[in-house]
């Protein structure tokens, strides 16, 4: 699992860029790949998106 | 019989003329003219752009589906309109030229009663000096050739990386006035995850090159959605995935000419620069395909029938007015041309009244704004409904004139989009954004403040988002065969 002194690489002193925007910790990416939480998720966005379809449909 | 006559085969067309087919039975008929032998889900020619799926896997040949269908399909490319007829006759009808190889060039007039214009986007590289794959000096995923030929320049570059080369890539939009950012998103972090799995992410230099005036705009006014307890603006997200996966980026820029490895943008203070690159994909600025349209007498009429742009025009209301004016009402709930009361537009072909991005000029006056995005679902839907009100006034539940009070309607602003944007494909490595956004286009007199629904609006990114990416991409291309079960599947 990167730690997050791997992460704070990216980001430059005073960068109007990288200096103003948060980077995700380790355990945020751990979860992106979770296949387990992932999965949970999966049916969790699938029953959002379809709720977003019904209410497209006039 | 009445018959429908669709103009092009994309996923509006393909979409209005099958179900309007399915729905009317053999008793009325449906003609499809599109240029292409073939169909394409154009989304998932990203992943043909980094060698991840096969030009095959994303394209099927139309005939067979039709004629399983019922569907008299001509392979030809509409080329002007005539909507009052001509000397002798009152029925309209369009001038096709045929592109299928056996009729090649030969032209016919196709009658219509309904006419549904599914015409889709012009690739306007020509906007741009020395933009695109064909005539010019960049790389483009619009299509699934012009995909496969950027694929052939990555491997290429990997090749090179592999052998201790440094490679500067180079991707976003190649015009001030582009839309669908989001497919240049898509391609650039495509493109970072390949190079991160050949292992040779360490020689590669990318950035990103868009007219958005911040980054996460999308043409879509950016959006808010609620994470971590905060309600948070895509430009916060953006960033952050852009400086977790170390791209660098260029907002607010028109880009005035590209030439062999180098290209110069104006951004929005007037201040010009040069970029130089190994590898660029520039996604073209999009304008209508060029239909004509001529009166009873032959006089040229496309002025009324298209706006400016090419886009034709339908209910919306195109009064010029600023930013601050603007309304989810002005946008167009039924599609119909506001002259010819049986000519609808669907899909990219129906001119909308203003952009969604608050629009912006550079000091010197150049328009530097996304134009609206129409991704697949609204014109899925748009083109799903469309044939809906036709049917309808075929089967006489009412007259053409009153679909305005009793047709189908489905407005960007009354319409939400799922959309799920690949940011690295793999099964169990891949990652996605998973974005649903209602309204579309924002309405900030029930939303004020983001303009969009907080409960309907969300984001995030992960796995689950690639299962679903991938899982609609089959799903699509099943549907779109019309193989059993086919209108189930939603848009
Ligand atoms: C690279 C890329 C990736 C994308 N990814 C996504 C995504 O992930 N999700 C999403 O929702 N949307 C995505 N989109 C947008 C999506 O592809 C469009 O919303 C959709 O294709 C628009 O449908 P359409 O029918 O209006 O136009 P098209 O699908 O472009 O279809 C237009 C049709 O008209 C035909 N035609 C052209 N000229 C003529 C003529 N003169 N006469 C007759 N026919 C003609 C064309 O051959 C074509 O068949 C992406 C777009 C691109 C370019």
């Amino acid at each position: 699992m990167a730690d997050y002194k791997d992460i704070q690489k990216n980001i430059t002193p005073y960068d109007d860029k990288t200096y103003g925007t948060m980077i995700p910790g380790p355990f945020q990416r751990f979860l992106r790949t979770c296949k387990i939480w992932q999965f949970i998720r999966f049916i969790i966005i699938n029953l959002k998106m379809l709720a977003v379809v019904s209410k497209s449909h006039h | 019989m009445a018959r429908i006559v669709v103009l092009g085969a994309g996923v509006s067309g393909h979409t209005a003329a099958t179900f309007a087919k399915h729905w009317l039975g053999d008793k009325h008929e449906v003609v499809v003219v599109s240029p292409n032998s073939k169909w394409n889900w154009i989304p998932s020619n990203i992943w043909v752009g980094v060698g991840e799926m096969k030009p095959e896997d994303v394209i099927f040949e139309l005939a067979p589906v039709y004629k399983k269908a019922g569907i008299d399909f001509r392979q030809a490319k509409a080329v002007s309109i005539h909507p009052e007829g001509k000397e002798g006759s009152d029925r309209p009808f369009v001038t096709i030229e045929y592109t299928d190889p056996n009729k090649k060039g030969q032209t016919e007039e196709v009658e219509y009663d309904y006419l549904i214009n599914a015409t889709g986007p012009k690739l306007n590289f020509a906007a741009t000096p020395g933009l695109g794959p064909d005539e010019g000096n960049s790389l483009s995923v619009c299509t699934y050739q012009h995909a496969a030929e950027a694929n052939n320049h990555f491997q290429n570059a990997i090749e090179r990386m592999k052998k201790g080369e440094k490679v500067k890539f180079l991707i976003g939009t190649g015009h001030g006035m582009c839309t669908c950012q989001g497919a240049a998103f898509e391609y650039i972090f495509n493109i970072e995850h390949e190079l991160r799995e050949a292992g040779v992410r360490d020689k590669a230099e990318i950035k990103w090159i868009s007219n958005e005036q911040f980054l996460g705009d999308f043409g879509v006014a950016g959006l808010h959605i609620k994470w971590g307890g905060h309600i948070v603006s895509s430009k916060v997200l953006a960033e952050s995935l852009f400086a977790e996966r170390g791209v660098d980026w260029i907002t607010g820029a028109h880009v005035k000419e590209v030439q062999k490895g180098k290209l110069q943008y104006e951004l929005l203070d007037g201040t010009e620069g040069e970029e130089t690159f190994d590898f660029a994909m520039l996604i073209p600025p999009f304008s209508g395909v060029g239909l004509k349209a001529y009166d009873k007498a032959g006089n040229d009429i496309t002025d009324k029938v298209f706006a400016p742009n090419g886009f034709m025009k339908v209910d919306a209301d195109y009064t010029p007015k600023p930013f601050e004016e603007w309304k989810a009402s002005d946008w167009p709930k039924y599609y119909q041309n506001p002259d010819y009361a049986n000519i609808f537009a669907v899909g990219i072909a129906f001119a909308p009244p203003h952009p969604i991005s608050k629009p912006a000029k550079s000091v010197n006056g150049t328009p530097i704004t996304p134009a609206p995005p129409r991704t697949g679902m609204p014109s899925g839907i748009i083109g799903k409904t469309v044939a809906r009100t036709v049917c309808d006034v075929i089967e006489g539940k009412y007259s053409l004139e009153e679909v305005k009070e009793k047709g189908h309607h489905a407005s960007m602003a009354e319409m939400g989009a799922a959309c799920v944007a690949s940011t690295g494909k793999s099964i169990w490595n891949g990652s996605a954004v998973a974005l649903t956004v209602y309204p579309v286009v924002p309405d900030y007199d029930r939303f004020p403040g983001t303009g969009r629904d907080p409960e309907y609006t969300f984001g995030e990114i992960g796995l689950a988002g690639h299962w679903i990416k991938h899982i609609l991409h089959y799903m699509f291309m099943w549907k779109a065969q019309l193989k059993p079960g086919w209108t189930l599947i939603p848009e």
